[in-house]
């Protein structure tokens, strides 16, 4: 398949104790195991499962992903942040495969 | 062994009857049951509450295949007022689980929102259960004019 290619938005920088929002996109077809090819085989299930973001190697929010959730899935969530420092973002494949991205954020 | 007409009526009849149930089993699709069993892993039998929990749904969807949907509690997410995971179902697709939002302390509100598929016309359940064991639900109706699951 096309290359897998994570985007995500985060704010530079942020004041101490601020709730931001992070933004995150990732180009997956996510082929639910339910459409059938021109033949009448049905078309194996191959989704992003898991997501996972953390900040400085704290768990901040994570999604159980099911086949209904649409192609190049799209999350939209919150994180506190008391400290600068490095957001980690982890998508899981159904084959196994593993994307990552990070983005820094200054908090002053 | 001997079978007349009758029985061999009855044997058949009951055959094809078998062949129905058996072929509708198959391709079950989710329903409310579907849903309601499901939510019952979550809750642990318990009847979850009205309100707090906010489910943000469009009332009409052009297109099933990417369908907006948020979540969001009214929480402080400190001490024990702490949402743990918000749960979202949709009664009419082949599975009823979409996706489950996991909160920590340091997501600081518990929203969150993503893009999910749906079938066909149907409702939408979203189930929040907090720290303390306490579970919310929220449902809407989305009407989908073209359905997102594909052949």
């Amino acid at each position: 398949m096309a290359k897998v290619k994570p985007r995500v938005k985060v704010p530079k920088t942020a004041s101490a104790g601020e709730v931001i929002t992070i933004k995150t996109l990732i180009s997956h077809k996510m082929e639910s195991g339910q459409r059938k090819d021109s033949d009448g085989k049905a078309i194996p299930r191959q989704i992003i499962n898991k997501f996972t973001a953390e900040f400085n190697g704290q768990p901040v929010f994570s999604a159980d992903i099911h086949p209904a959730v649409s192609a190049n899935p799209y999350l939209e969530f919150t994180a506190k942040v008391s400290e600068s420092g490095k957001f980690t973002f982890t998508w899981v494949d159904d084959d196994g495969s593993v994307y990552t991205d990070e983005q820094e954020i200054a908090v002053s | 062994m001997n079978i007349n007409r009758r029985q061999a009526l009855t044997l058949s009849a009951g055959a094809a009857l078998f062949a129905v149930t058996g072929m509708s089993a198959g391709s079950a699709r989710a329903d409310a049951a579907a849903v309601d069993k499901a939510m019952m892993e979550i809750t642990g039998g318990a009847t979850p509450e009205e309100g707090k929990l906010t489910l943000n749904a469009p009332e009409i969807a052009e297109n099933g295949n990417t369908v907006p949907i948020g979540v969001s509690v009214d929480s402080a997410m400190e001490g024990d007022d702490i949402v743990e995971s918000i749960t979202i179902f949709a009664e009419g697709n082949p599975e009823p689980s979409v996706i489950t939002f996991n909160f920590t302390p340091m997501s600081g509100e518990a929203t969150a929102s993503t893009r999910m598929r749906l079938a066909k016309t149907q409702n939408v359940v979203a189930l929040a259960k907090m720290k303390d064991g306490k579970t919310y639900m929220a449902k809407s109706e989305v009407k989908v004019t073209i359905g997102g699951c594909g052949g």
